[in-house]
């Protein structure tokens, strides 16, 4: 477990301290390799507007998603946390079928969206990726014009057929991700010119031009400074007025700030879904306590 | 002794000197308290010191062996028979290549006397010289080392001087690429000034017909040859323009198709059978085109009444383009193919989570953003197209033409060139001379071409960078 190891004091005074840490994280490491183990918590919501059953996500022969169920409220924040590698990013991109992408990668159990089987075989991707959208890691625009960023998705999905319409779908998108001020004035230059900060909330205005349901985020925020994370923050919020979010997140304070609930990942298993609040004042599962407390991650 | 001994003596000797350099400061640096204190590695000492007795050397190396030859020869013409040294320089030369004769042993008969001796004094004198140069070296080396040598101290900065050499080392590579082409093209322009001397260069430029006759002798008349170079650029083009309809489209496609929607499996198959295709000799496709493709087309040609309206050969433009463009077809795949790849996942990822089709990512996102370089891998293909001459030769004939008909019998500017300069010919004459004028023009164009495709494939690597 090099996650452990990683976080040994190495003060030699605190020798005992050690000793006594190095039994728990043994205990912990026990816990969370545990084979038939319980999500704790609350993982089902009534009308849930995503609802996941026992979710197996494979990478060729290597499983990276456990037994995963959780319930997705309409409209609600849900963060998910963990550390590195404990597959929050796998399970996020099941969500929208990005998975299909990677050629090894096989998904298992029942995933619904307002009671669609997204997983059926007959079901085509294309409807199901409008209306559920994502913001990826890095800033992706595309190269072409602020403007066609935005109005791309729209575009294919044949939402609009003047150009008025399409004008005012990328004013209304950009203004909704606070971008709007800030290039109004040259639409017509190309995204991948903008900071990375306003990279980013361009792929947002481009992600909600589209008018998805959800919006699926995987570390909005980590490639972004202080003050231009402070900005999506503050978008996120006004965002969950009209869509469902679920976020991954490095940082336990933006969980904190952003979300209503929150999920704790380990090596692949759902441990614990609780109300933000609770899961970082009072957690149920030690792993989360373990977690929250920097002991690892 | 033998040059062959003499450098493999230098090289051993080399050796020894770069570990006595070496030791040296070894034992410099025991006195300042160890080999950190040494301005530089143990390594640059030794090689400075090679470096100080090599330099020298190869210097005289190379000054004796440019001369030697010159030198030996003027003692032994001083020596020759009187009436031969003031018959002229060209009695001396034949003179002297008999003797060489003799000293190959491949003389026929009964040498006269002053030729045998005058052998022997070459013999004698060649060994006298290398044995000479050989003491010469190892005097020099010797004596350049061990100034090295005793030169070395611990604050000596050992690593820059290396370093120095080195770089030059390098410098004087990479000009050798730089000479050789600046050799080539001058050239080939003085040889075209020349030709632009008897044929005026606007005929030559806007003449619309091509027929050089044969000058075999320098009092031949040429008056009916014409030298006017259109019907070979139209017909350069034409051909390269058949290929390209062909290369570009399926090679794009084959690269979309490789680099987006193959499978793993397919993809590494096909890419490795593509680059066997790269590698097959324009020669063959050159009998294929002309054994099989061109009569086939004819055939065809005359099937449908074409022969009716247009000329109909066995020699066509259409399968000289047909074949070439399958010879590019890799070509123009695998560098479209680079380009693709190159694109980010991220950006396909984009485009995929906002519902597109995988047909609008490839339309949408993937080929214009992989566009400036697709664009220059074109180039590079016509430039291909331009310069390929084997299946032009074998399947396109050498009438020059002025058509766009592709079932009419063409010739390239290649091809032109390489008729003109086989053959036994005077090399005054203004035939011969068209060729370099040719090559020069065709250089100027795949130059530009080439250029205007790095220069775009330039700034397409710097979008994403
Ligand atoms: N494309 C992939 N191919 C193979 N294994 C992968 C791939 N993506 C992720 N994994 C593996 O799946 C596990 C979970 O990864 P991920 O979901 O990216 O974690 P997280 O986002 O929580 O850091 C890791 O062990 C990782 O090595
Ligand atoms: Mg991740």
């Amino acid at each position: 477990m090099t996650i452990l190891e990683a976080t040994n004091p190495v003060d030699t005074a605190e020798t005992a301290a050690k000793d006594t840490i190095k039994m728990k994280e043994a205990d912990l490491n026990e816990a969370a390799t545990e084979s038939d183990h319980k999500t704790v918590g609350d993982c089902f919501v009534e009308n849930p507007k995503f609802s996941v059953r026992d979710a197996n996500v494979y990478y060729g022969d290597k499983q990276a998603v456990f037994d995963v169920s959780l319930d997705i409220g309409e409209n609600e924040v849900i963060a998910m946390i963990g550390p590195s590698g404990c597959g929050k990013s796998t399970f996020l991109r099941c969500l929208n079928r990005m998975n299909d992408t990677i050629d090894i990668c096989r998904v298992e159990g029942k995933i619904e969206l307002d009671g669609m089987d997204i997983y059926d075989s007959r079901l085509d991707v294309v409807p199901l990726r409008a209306r559920v959208g994502m913001v990826f890691q890095k800033p992706n625009p595309f190269p072409k014009s602020i403007y066609d960023n935005v109005a791309y998705g729209p575009k294919i999905h044949g939402l609009v057929s003047r150009r008025v319409d399409l004008d005012e779908i990328v004013e209304t998108s950009l203004r909704r991700a606070g971008l709007w001020d800030e290039v109004k004035d040259r639409l017509n230059q190309p995204g991948t010119g903008l900071s990375g900060g306003q990279q980013q909330r361009l792929c947002i205005a481009r992600t909600i031009a589209v008018s998805p349901e959800v919006i699926l985020m995987d570390e909005p925020c980590s490639a972004l400074d202080p003050i231009a994370t402070a900005r999506i923050e503050e978008l996120i919020a006004e965002l969950s007025e009209n869509f469902t979010i679920c976020i991954v997140t490095h940082s336990m304070q933006q969980a904190a700030r952003v979300s209503k609930r929150t999920a704790y990942f380990h090596m692949g298993k759902l441990m614990e879904v609780n109300e933000t609040q609770k899961v970082f004042t009072n957690p149920d599962h030690e792993l989360t306590e373990a977690y929250i407390t920097g002991r690892f991650g | 002794m033998s040059s062959t001994l003499l450098l493999a003596l230098m090289f051993v000797g080399f050796i020894t000197i770069y570990k006595l350099g070496r030791s040296r400061s070894l034992a410099l640096a025991t006195n300042v308290g160890g080999a950190r204190y040494l301005n530089s590695l143990p390594f640059y000492y030794g090689m400075i010191t090679v470096l100080w007795a090599a330099i020298p050397a190869l210097i005289l190396l190379g000054l004796w062996y440019a001369f030697d030859d010159a030198v030996i020869q003027a003692i032994v013409v001083q020596h020759l028979p009187a009436e031969i040294r003031e018959a002229g320089n060209t009695e001396i030369g034949l003179v002297l290549n008999k003797v060489r004769l003799i000293i190959d042993n491949q003389f026929l008969g009964e040498p006269p006397e002053y030729m045998t001796v005058a052998a022997a004094e070459i013999n004698k004198l060649t060994t006298l010289s290398s044995n000479l140069l050989a003491a010469l070296i190892f005097l020099l080396m010797s004596v350049s080392a061990s100034v090295g040598y005793f030169r070395i101290h611990p604050q000596m900065k050992a690593r820059l001087f290396v370093e120095n050499w080195f770089k030059l080392a390098l410098l004087i590579c990479s000009m050798i690429a730089i000479f050789t082409t600046l050799g080539i093209v001058l050239s080939v322009l003085l040889e075209s000034i020349k030709f632009f001397r008897s044929v005026p260069i606007t005929e030559f430029l806007f003449g619309l017909e091509w027929s050089p006759q044969n000058a075999m002798r320098a009092d031949q008349v040429v008056g009916s040859s014409s030298f006017g170079a259109i019907p070979l650029f139209a017909g350069t083009l034409l051909i390269a323009f058949i290929s390209m309809l062909i290369a570009v489209p399926v090679g794009l496609m084959s690269a979309i198709y490789l680099a987006d929607y193959a499978p793993t499996k397919v993809r590494s198959t096909v890419k490795p059978l593509l680059e066997i295709l790269a590698g097959i000799p324009t020669v063959v496709y050159g009998f294929f085109a002309a054994l099989t493709v061109a009569p086939m087309i004819r055939d065809l040609a005359i099937g449908m009444g074409l022969d009716n309206y247009m000329t109909v050969t066995s020699e066509s433009a259409l399968a000289v383009g047909l074949i070439m463009g399958v010879m590019i077809v890799p070509f123009v795949s695998s560098l479209s193919d680079d380009v693709i790849n190159a694109v980010p996942q991220s950006l396909r990822d984009g485009a995929l989570a906002l519902g597109a089709t995988k047909s609008e990512v490839v339309k949408q996102v993937v080929i214009p953003a992989a566009l400036p370089g697709i664009v220059g891998g074109f180039l590079l293909a016509v430039s291909r197209a331009i310069g390929e001459t084997m299946i032009v030769v074998m399947a396109a004939g050498l009438a020059a033409n002025l058509t766009a008909n592709p079932l009419d019998a063409v010739t390239t500017v290649t091809v032109q060139i390489v008729t003109l300069l086989t053959g036994d010919q005077e090399f005054d004459s203004p035939k011969t001379l068209a060729a370099f004028a040719l090559g020069l023009m065709l250089f100027v164009v795949t130059l530009a071409l080439n250029y205007i495709a790095l220069h775009v494939v330039k700034k397409y690597r710097e979008q994403y960078e």
